[in-house]
């Protein structure tokens, strides 16, 4: 008997279509990423609510401290890095949530498609749109805090390159608090702990940076945590979501 | 080979009753030793050349720091086999392992302030192996909060379990922070290659309160298992004849 052929009409979810038949596991996470790209933009106004608050928290601190930009200069590197720690985690805390009560995520597990793939497509969507404008903005607020323009590209390269494992290192502990009823507290106590070595190495990449020395040797360390959290991050978050659909 | 008795480590009712029988084999074993270590350490070794009499919370502080990374790493070791064959007596002994090593991590920490102010003159040092362990007991408390924060005991499990795989992450640092980072904190003078750079004296009462700590988390945690199969087999007709004997 010849099996059923496919039906036209689109399946799956918000008609991204998949059915494995139809696409392939590279394919269907093209489309999972256009597609929350797609819905972020339906809601334009919280696409910049991260960056206004890493400008808030960071505007803050030479009000606490001093206005004095030699002083503020010092104490930019952790400036710029605790806030863009916590304005990537603001966001984090819906990365999987709507789509696990809508029951989208439950579809993806079922798909037959790479659950890890699909999930990482979602990570970088939300690098897209948190880590990216905060590395794009970090540079311009250390400018505000006395950074030299010389020191830029490093702080842009830090930022880059530890945004991509704070989203990766985020997405596990969003995926972990999934099962928590009111896990927002909950996500910063798992995620921040485990993201102190890119803090470390990129405020010390920051700090020699503004200091206008050699910032390599903390960027490679900086890089290779995020090719290890690239890697075995997906895994890791794949697994947890597979775990709150059970 | 007759793999009998192995499989019968993932039952339940084997376990309660095992843990039972060996609790008392490591209790007494961990108090005499960590009695005599502690006589020998405040007694019998010679005050340090220059930290004088100070140095001897060494006794206390560097065998629960080492606890507290064993503890992390029998954590997730166990939750990863709790986690990959789905032994849910694994996932016990994950969950009743988290507060005894979140507590020697505590301990590890006061002790090191308290030998920090005479030594450093500070109680708290921004060093990093104090840091890391800092961290260390953030993880721990990340971990025993997920766990708390999911009401499903099987997905607590399993969650959990993924982070403490992750967490292990940081056991590797906080060894090679010493290395990476400059510090004040002394260089390791025990787990150096070669002769050690403590004298033997000094260095008995050390290895012998490790043994008595390792000893101690052996019986504490065989105490938390059996708590642990009790809250998890409370509706168990096995219990209840146990219980009622």
């Amino acid at each position: 008997m010849k099996p059923l052929p496919l039906t036209a009409e689109p399946s799956g979810v918000d008609g991204v279509c998949l059915t494995p038949r139809r696409a392939s596991s590279w394919q269907a996470a093209t489309r999972v990423f256009l597609r929350d790209l797609k819905l972020a933009f339906r809601k334009r106004g919280q696409l910049i609510q991260p960056i206004a608050f890493f400008i808030i928290v960071t505007a803050m601190f030479p009000l606490a401290f001093t206005p004095e930009l030699t002083r503020l200069r010092e104490v930019a590197p952790g400036v710029l890095w605790v806030s863009a720690l916590l304005a990537s985690l603001l966001a984090l805390e819906f990365l999987f949530r709507d789509d696990r009560e809508d029951g989208t995520l439950e579809q993806y597990a079922l798909s037959g498609h790479s659950l890890t793939g699909l999930l990482f497509a979602k990570t970088c969507v939300h690098w897209l749109l948190t880590g990216l404008p905060l590395a794009l903005v970090a540079p311009l607020m250390g400018g505000a805090l006395g950074v030299p323009i010389e020191a830029m590209p490093g702080i842009l390269a830090a930022l880059l390159l530890g945004t991509v494992s704070l989203s990766v290192i985020g997405a596990i502990g969003a995926a972990l608090t999934l099962g928590v009823k009111r896990g927002g507290v909950l996500l910063s106590l798992l995620t921040l702990p485990l993201a102190v070595p890119v803090m470390i190495f990129g405020a010390r990449a920051t700090e020699l940076a503004i200091r206008g020395v050699d910032a390599a040797a903390p960027l490679y360390l900086l890089g290779a945590i995020t090719v290890l959290g690239l890697t075995l991050g997906p895994i890791a978050a794949a697994a947890a979501v597979r775990i709150s659909l059970e | 080979m007759d793999w009998k008795w192995f499989h019968r480590l993932a039952s339940p009712p084997y376990i309660y009753g095992l843990a039972g029988r060996l609790i008392p084999w490591f209790a007494w074993p961990a108090a005499v030793s960590m009695v005599v270590a502690l006589y020998l350490g405040l007694f019998v070794a010679p005050p340090d050349r220059i930290q004088g009499e100070g140095f001897r919370i060494l006794y206390v502080h560097a065998p629960s720091a080492w606890m507290s990374v064993m503890v992390y790493t029998i954590m997730a070791l166990s939750a990863a086999i709790g986690l990959i064959w789905r032994i849910k007596i694994a996932h016990a002994v994950a969950a009743s392992c988290a507060p005894i090593g979140a507590s020697f991590t505590a301990v590890a920490l006061i002790t090191g302030m308290l030998w920090g102010k005479p030594m450093w003159g500070t109680y708290w040092e921004w060093d990093p192996r104090l840091t890391s362990e800092l961290v260390l007991f953030f993880l721990y408390l990340g971990y025993m909060a997920l766990r708390s924060g999911i009401e499903d005991l099987a997905q607590a499990d399993r969650a959990s379990a993924v982070l403490a795989i992750v967490g292990v992450v940081n056991v590797p640092i906080i060894h090679f922070s010493v290395e990476w980072w400059n510090s004040l904190h002394q260089a390791p003078s025990v787990m150096k290659f070669g002769k050690p750079t403590m004298a033997w004296s000094m260095l008995e009462p050390l290895l012998l309160m490790l043994l008595g700590f390792t000893l101690y988390f052996a019986a504490v945690l065989l105490i938390r298992l059996r708590g642990e199969v009790l809250r998890r087999e409370r509706a168990a007709t096995w219990l209840r004849q146990a219980l009622e004997g």
